[in-house]
């Protein structure tokens, strides 16, 4: 292979006495895809900042691209060096153009006059090389979060970058959209870009991955070529132990004898909400665990919102263990026995500079009340301390704020809130969207056992391994309408085909 | 790379964890540290000033005499302050407190004169404030409007109405009941100490505040709203009925505080009482370390913030600070809080 375009060696950073890397040493070639794994506080991110000019290294690393030995100090150094990143929050602003986003703090101006027509006209090209289906004059805020990666790819081409980094850039896309930019990766990686892929997600990985480096606990584990990626050994490597079920699923609702007799716990019926659900009926039995697959924009989210009562109906109804309810709020839906896990735990979830304990208990709060209404303070931290020890969750203690936990603690601390009120009914919107592995597999275990002491649970996904490791059916969402369901039986697990085929409508074109 | 050794990485694992567990400790210390910084807030500020004055004026300063000036200055403040912290934690802002306080201690002092309703002047007036309160609550929660426009808009509609309840006069009334809660003080100790009822009465409003923020159910609901409104809904918190709650109580306290000023001047007038009292009950509410954005603070800090304002206008006036001083010092002091707020919540969470 040719001279490598990037060379990081003995990289270490250390905040005040804590080495977040310690003596990383990464090649990158140009023309290749490079992913980047590890667990969350593996220093991905931190050996990401150094790069982008965020952070500096301590003293002894040396940074080389093409050969040349370089110091980047701020923004501008990281995209002086050729080097652009792209962050997992995207970082446009949604009240501008697309080519005023893409000219962001480098505005061409003439006489002192932005010079509109110029920059648009520069911008054209890039999007067209990118097969964007929208114009430099498009406000950002109309784009979808997948057009909107388009124009943080369009921002680094424009910028002449060489290395392009990608912080898990899917997490937000659909599954279309994702297949659409890993075909842009490939084109990217074919014009001689080098691509610094960081990703949670073993099969993006196979798709894409020239090589892989794996990291953990701030130092280098090791890499690993095109032929030796496999599943099982980065696991391995990533969590430094062999991980035999990553997916665990021991309930099984056709041996449960409850199950399938009576009414479904929760049946959705005919529901629509004028705009992005369009009349969709689907069935949750206790002890079930149904996934509800399909593309971001499918509806999923807003038919989870419109059955808890966040967003009003215009038709349908809800039925719980055949009686139909009246659910008009989430707190009638928490009455009703229906909890709901949001995909966006941090906007819409947690209470960031509250702590764990007041997290944990605020659904019961009002029930664990002493007197009317004051509040019952030993009986929340024992509720707190129970949760912590039964969901394995990681603090000093349940006093401290919870926005300082990592996202799978995080993620635990709002399900104990939801199990706190011993729900019927579990909704569970990307219940390990930002989750690193160990915490993933305690989430589905959770799942698991949850299944099997009845509860009915309905988990969108759109991590398709996902749902068709924990889930008993299937049902597919497409344009605010359902598609089809699947159901596991033991001759045919889940497939993966067969639901992409649904929730994208090519079963149609075939038949 | 991967070949190299299993034990080399169990090592390098063991060092990583123990520099983590070592990360984990700092970081509760730095949160304690932080914690502390918090709670204790400005007091030490309180204090610095207290001497400082103390030295600065000659030794006139701690004087039971002059103590006493000062707490029953800073007693209505620190009502209204009280309800201006409910308000603030959820993310909200009440403007009209001033006003509130004027109309509310003149449908008091009216009352007061009829002959037989006389005795009921003081919940009159504390009923009128809390139906302004929660007609602001109203038309925030509801109708959804920005609190900062609703009590911008209620400043002028209830000072107007504060005028036209007394045809736009003072009124007073030397007789009025309860007038010992306005000059008044209690004895703890015969000739040696008594504490004025005005300054009971802010105490009791500050115990009950604290009270009901962290020891209730709604006190953690008022928190959760402030701290993230959507998830607060999501969670099945009734959002809108806390809102009405707290402007409900801003109004209250406001119209408790028309009631202690009415006691202490046996008259009213529309136009000219409680001008600009909601820039003194928002600025101790912000040196007491209640966040702007809500979530965060505590109403024990809201009483230091008034103090601290009622010693420095009491301070610059005992060591001879000329008027016009005393409001560009004030000013700056709101301006430094707003910084401190600023700085404090880098360290936090949410940013």
């Amino acid at each position: 292979m040719s001279e490598p375009i990037l060379e990081m060696r003995r990289v270490s950073k250390s905040f005040f006495s804590i080495k977040a890397l310690r003596d990383v040493d990464l090649t990158v070639y140009a023309g290749e895809i490079h992913a980047l794994m590890g667990e969350n506080g593996a220093g991905k991110s931190t050996l990401m900042k150094i790069l982008s000019g965020a952070y500096r290294p301590d003293p002894g690393s040396e940074i080389r691209i093409d050969g040349q030995s370089v110091q980047i100090s701020g923004p501008l150094g990281g995209r002086a060096a050729g080097i652009a990143i792209i962050y997992q929050e995207l970082s446009l602003a949604p009240n501008l153009s697309v080519a005023e986003n893409i000219y962001l703090g480098r505005e061409v101006s003439r006489g002192g006059l932005l010079a509109r027509e110029a920059m648009q006209a520069a911008v054209g090209p890039i999007l067209a090389r990118l097969g964007a289906d929208f114009t430099p004059q498009t406000q950002v805020a109309n784009l979808s979060m997948g057009q909107r990666q388009l124009v943080e790819i369009a921002r680094a081409l424009h910028a002449r970058s060489r290395i392009l980094i990608m912080d898990e850039p899917t997490t937000a896309l659909s599954a279309g959209e994702s297949e659409r930019l890993f075909a842009l990766i490939r084109q990217l990686r074919a014009e001689g870009l080098a691509i610094i892929y960081i990703s949670h997600r073993m099969d993006e990985v196979y798709a894409l991955g020239d090589r892989v480096t794996v990291l953990r606990d701030g130092t280098l584990v090791g890499s690993l070529d095109k032929g030796d990626i496999r599943a099982d050994t980065i696991v391995r490597m990533m969590v430094g132990r062999d991980v035999s079920s990553f997916y665990k699923k021991e309930h099984d609702p056709r041996n449960d004898s409850n199950a399938r007799q009576g009414a479904p716990v929760l049946a959705a019926v005919d529901i629509a909400d004028g705009r992005r659900v369009k009349g969709c009926s689907l069935t949750v039995h206790a002890g079930e665990v149904v996934g509800l697959a399909g593309l971001v924009g499918a509806g999923r989210t807003e038919l989870a919102h419109l059955i808890i009562g966040a967003v009003p109906m215009i038709s349908g109804h809800v039925e719980i263990e055949g009686r139909a309810v009246r659910i008009r709020t989430p707190g009638e839906a928490l009455d009703a026995g229906i909890a709901y896990l949001t995909e966006d735990r941090k906007a819409l979830g947690l209470f960031l500079d509250m702590s764990c304990l007041d997290n944990i208990n605020l659904a019961v709060l009002g029930r664990d009340a002493k007197f009317g209404g004051i509040l019952d303070r030993d009986k929340a931290r024992d509720r707190a301390k129970r949760a912590f020890a039964g969901l394995g969750i990681r603090a000093a203690n349940v006093g401290v704020p919870v926005g300082g936990l990592s996202g799978g603690n995080q993620q635990k601390v709002l399900l104990s809130r939801l199990l706190a009120i011993g729900p019927k009914i579990l909704i569970l919107d990307e219940p390990t969207r930002g989750v690193d592995v160990g915490a993933k597999s305690e989430i589905y275990s959770i799942i698991d056992n949850l299944a099997k002491s009845g509860t009915a649970v309905l988990v969108i996904s759109s991590d398709l391994p996902e749902i068709i490791g924990i889930c008993d059916r299937v049902v597919v969402m497409r344009a605010g309408q359902i598609a089809g369901q699947i159901r596991r039986d033991a001759t045919s697990p889940l497939s993966q085909e067969e639901i992409m085929a649904l929730a994208t409508g090519t079963e149609q074109l075939d038949a | 790379m991967p070949e190299n050794g299993a034990s080399a990485n169990a090592a390098t694992t063991k060092a990583a964890t123990a520099a983590s567990g070592l990360a984990a400790a700092q970081e509760t210390k730095r949160q304690r540290t932080r914690t502390i910084i918090r709670a204790v807030g400005m007091l030490p500020v309180l204090l610095l000033l207290c001497i400082g004055f103390h030295v600065l004026s000659d030794g006139r300063f701690f004087t039971g005499q002059n103590i006493g000036i000062v707490v029953q200055q800073s007693a209505v403040n620190t009502v209204l302050a009280a309800g201006m912290t409910f308000v603030i934690l959820t993310g909200g802002i009440d403007l009209s407190v001033g006003s509130i306080l004027a109309a509310s201690a003149m449908a008091g002092l009216i009352i007061s004169k009829f002959p037989d309703l006389g005795v009921l002047w003081l919940p009159a007036a504390v009923l009128t404030g809390a139906v302004f309160g929660v007609l602001n609550g109203a038309l925030i929660a509801l109708l959804r409007l920005p609190p900062f426009i609703v009590t911008l808009g209620s400043l002028t509609a209830v000072r107007g109405a504060a005028r036209l309840l007394g045809a736009d006069t003072t009124v007073f009334n030397p007789s009025i009941p309860y007038a010992f809660i306005g000059n008044g003080a209690v004895t703890l100790v015969p000739g040696v100490v008594s504490i004025p009822w005005l300054w009971v009465i802010a105490l009791l409003v500050i115990l009950v505040s604290w009270l009901v923020l962290k020891r209730t159910v709604l006190g953690v609901h008022i928190y959760a709203v402030g701290g993230n409104e959507s998830a607060a809904r999501l969670a099945g918190i009734k959002v809108w009925a806390v809102l009405i709650f707290v402007y409900g109580v801003s109004g209250l306290l406001a119209g408790l505080g028309g009631a202690m000023q009415a006691a202490r001047l046996y008259a009213a007038n529309g136009l000219q009482l409680g001008q600009s009292y909601e820039l003194d009950a928002i600025t101790a509410v912000i040196l007491g370390g209640t966040s702007f954005v809500g979530g965060i603070g505590s109403i024990w800090g809201t009483l230091v913030g008034a103090l601290i304002i009622a010693v420095l206008s009491n301070g610059l006036i005992l060591i001879g600070v000329s008027d016009v001083w005393q409001y560009v010092i004030k000013g700056l002091v709101i301006i430094g809080a707003v910084a401190l707020d600023r700085y404090r919540l880098q360290g936090s969470a949410r940013t």
